[in-house]
């Protein structure tokens, strides 16, 4: 049982995405994270899916996605060397004073965002793999997290590999 | 300038479309008035899943695609059943299904449903067609789909008002887009067939498993000079039946829950199975781990998400069934058969383990299907429904050529074959095409008989009636402990109906009755039925418990030849 990131680019027409989810749920595969938007090319979309499962399960994902006919291609991101990254953004409660400050410097070090400052909120952006989005939100729960949003992961192969929307 | 609708029949036309099942409503209505006086014939049905059911015996028994019509909403819905029954046995069954205009769509108009939301999990691909201009080639990229590969049903979704819209047929798109994410593979890779074709000099028990696949890819002469090259034994799924002819030396018969002892054997035995457009059905395999578990596996397969979906494979080979046959038979050495000690024991089961028919003057299923394939030299065209008489028909018929045999597999729908012996007749017009069907099956779809009435369909039904959903009532007897709950059916006239249709038939209650009924169905111009009132609590063995191995039949010949069954 493991963590696949799978970059599937698609043809961008509508229902593409039903498509796609539908299967992972008829067929009993559970998906972690699913992103999508346009890409290079305005006609493709590519979509980032995180599943896990042992190897047989995740062939199985990739060969009943590759029976799309709207999918063009499924690359397993995760053989590969590759840069992921996630972006959350996470609402906590922030009293002026103390708390405040210390949330701040929480996100100081792992480089996030202070992108909104309420009354007794901020909000806090942070972009990462999963596991320092895990990190910072349990350094911030004890403050009070009132809302937190992901965006699921998105991934590209590093250097010169790439998956080209125009073959 | 022209319709949708126009564009639509001519895009049809073009594509050597020459028959359309269908039923009318609101939405297709522009469709229907071109229909009025296209030379494209359509058949009018009493229900839109007979429609789908007949084009998908049509395109079972021709090898082309098949074209049923329907109207939005409610006609839609009615074949989403049909079309996951081509679904499941890849059957490529174009659905063309009328939609309410495109300004309505999403708000719940009269007669509204999204049916392409519905049946994508049950197609190969669906379309919503929105713009006039895509019509054309939405057509010709549904055949191609529906029709390549590994076939399947394809849905078009057809809003009124994209039907018609006029357009100077000279705006239209007319070819097909690069389909970028549909490039199926046909060809074997060599290096996978020089693997496997050494595996088969190293096997000293090696059987061939065939399934529906070899028939979609047309590859039984191949199939049989394979078998014969290597003197392999051959097995079939209940979908292979007719890939090699029944009476054919290595031919062992179906495997599976209801497959003959000597293919469970055999399967049980090996050392080597070739799998070729078969998929491992739970239904074949029975326990997977009791399933060839001493064997190497090499499984030919034009979908490749169907290898190593049930089972682990040793050598996968993706592609067209015929090719990569005509490639080993090309590439291999034949003369080193290894086959004849295991060929040879085979055999022996094959003599000592004989499927068993019973002797004692009463009206059994078994000798109408004996006397039917007798009577018609193992020729014709047979149809089944779903249950007992299904696998009495695929046990005891002796199948000579591919695509004589249609019925329902994956799905196992009720109600399919009466339409889908329509579908077939028109399909091969000069053959003797035989529905056979259970007195439940047939009340599935027993409005039909007005289609078969109308055009004169010469389909001739042989009922075997035992008053029972028989199937059902043989699991209650044997797990149930006789608790027929639900399962049994009044008496039925079922001669009477077909009277009242202007159907000739006869009812038939003596074994005596079984050959003389037949031929004179037979002989009969037009469509004639048979009510054959056969032992009400026949079984069908052997048989498999579900979850069990496949060699743990019950109901074997060795425990009858002791008497104590
Ligand atoms: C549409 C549908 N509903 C229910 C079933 C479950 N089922 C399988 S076999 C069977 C009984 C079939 O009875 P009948 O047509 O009389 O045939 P017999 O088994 O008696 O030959 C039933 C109900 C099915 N296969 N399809």
């Amino acid at each position: 049982m493991s963590q696949h990131i799978l970059g599937v680019l698609v043809e961008n027409r509508s229902g593409v995405l039903a498509r796609v989810s539908g299967l992972f749920s008829r067929r009993g595969f559970n998906i972690e994270s699913l992103a999508v938007g346009t890409c290079e090319s305005p006609d493709m979309s590519r979509i980032t899916i995180v599943a896990g499962g042992d190897d047989l399960h995740i062939e199985q994902i990739k060969k009943q996605l590759n029976k799309l006919i709207e999918v063009i291609k499924v690359t397993d991101i995760t053989e590969r060397s590759h840069v992921a990254r996630e972006l959350a953004l996470i609402k906590v409660n922030a009293d002026p004073g103390q708390a405040r400050s210390e949330i701040m410097q929480i996100a100081g070090i792992f480089r996030a965002k202070i992108i909104d400052v309420g009354q007794k909120t901020l909000v806090v952006e942070v972009t990462g793999d999963c596991e320092k989005i895990r990190a910072i939100e349990d350094l911030l729960k004890p403050y009070g997290i009132t809302e937190l949003v992901r965006t699921g992961v998105v991934a590209l192969q590093r250097g010169e590999s790439t998956n080209p929307t125009n073959k | 300038m022209k319709t949708g609708a126009g564009i639509l029949i001519d895009s049809l036309k073009e594509l050597g479309v020459e028959i359309i099942f269908g039923y009318p409503g609101g939405a297709v209505l522009p469709i229907y008035d071109e229909l009025y006086e296209a030379d494209i014939k359509h058949i009018l049905v009493r229900h839109e899943q007979a429609a789908v059911h007949a084009a998908d015996g049509y395109a079972r028994a021709s090898g082309r695609v098949g074209v049923c019509l329907s109207t939005s909403g409610p006609g839609a819905c009615n074949l989403v059943s049909g079309i996951a029954t081509a679904n499941m046995d890849s059957v490529p069954v174009v659905a063309l299904t009328g939609q309410v205009p495109t300004e309505m769509l999403g708000n719940d108009a009269f007669q509204e449903s999204d049916i392409t939301g519905i049946t994508m999990p049950v197609t190969k691909h669906n379309f919503l067609v929105k713009d006039v201009k895509e019509l054309k080639r939405t057509v010709k990229e549904a055949f191609l789909i529906a029709g390549t590969g590994r076939k399947g049903p394809v849905l078009i979704d057809l809003p009124k008002d994209v039907l018609t819209e006029k357009i100077n047929p000279e705006d239209l798109y007319s070819d097909v887009p690069d389909l970028k994410g549909y490039k199926p593979t046909y060809k074997g890779h060599p290096n996978q067939i020089k693997k496997a074709l050494d595996l088969i000099n190293e096997s000293k028990k090696p059987v061939i498993y065939a399934g529906g696949g070899v028939i979609a890819a047309g590859a039984s002469g191949e199939l049989v000079r394979f078998a014969e090259m290597f003197e392999i034994p051959v097995t079939t799924t209940m979908m292979g039946l007719g890939a090699i002819p029944a009476k054919h030396p290595l031919n062992l018969g179906m495997l599976g829950m209801h497959g003959t002892e000597y293919a469970n054997y055999a399967i049980t035995e090996c050392d080597l199975l070739i799998a070729i457009g078969a998929r491992f059905d739970d239904r074949v395999t029975g326990k997977i781990e009791h399933f060839a578990p001493d064997a190497n596996i090499i499984h030919i397969d034009i979908d490749p998400a169907e290898i190593g979906k049930n089972i682990a494979v040793n050598i996968p080979i993706v592609g067209d069934a015929g090719q990569i046959l005509a490639d080993m038979i090309e590439r291999g050495k034949p003369g080193e058969q290894k086959g004849t000690e295991w060929t040879k024991q085979v055999h022996k089961w094959r003599e000592n383990h004989p499927l068993k028919i019973i002797d004692d003057g009463k009206l059994h299923p078994q000798s109408v299907i004996r006397k039917l394939s007798e009577i018609l030299n193992g020729e014709g065209i047979i149809v089944s429904e779903v249950g007992q008489n299904q696998m009495w028909a695929a046990q005891h018929y002796s199948f000579k050529n591919p695509r004589q045999w249609i019925s329902s597999g994956g799905l196992g729908m009720m109600g399919f074959g009466f339409p889908a012996a329509i579908g077939a007749q028109y399909a091969r017009p000069n053959e003797h095409v035989v529905l056979i069907a259970g007195d439940g099956s047939f009340q599935m779809n027993i409005q039909e008989l007005g289609t078969v009435a109308q055009y004169r369909i010469p389909v001739k039904m042989v009922i075997l009636n035992n008053m029972y959903l028989g199937m059902v009532r043989q699991w209650q007897e044997l797990f149930y402990e006789k608790r027929y709950s639900y399962t049994d059916l009044p008496e039925v006239d079922f001669v009477g109906i077909a009277r009242a249709y202007g159907i000739p038939g006869r009812k038939v209650e003596s074994a005596d009755d079984i050959e003389e009924s037949l031929r004179k169905a037979i002989e009969t111009d037009g469509p004639y039925l048979l009510d054959f009132r056969i032992e009400r609590e026949e079984n069908v063995f052997p048989m498999v418990p579900a979850g069990a191995g496949i060699s743990e039949m019950i109901g074997k010949h060795e425990t009858d030849d002791k008497g104590d069954d």
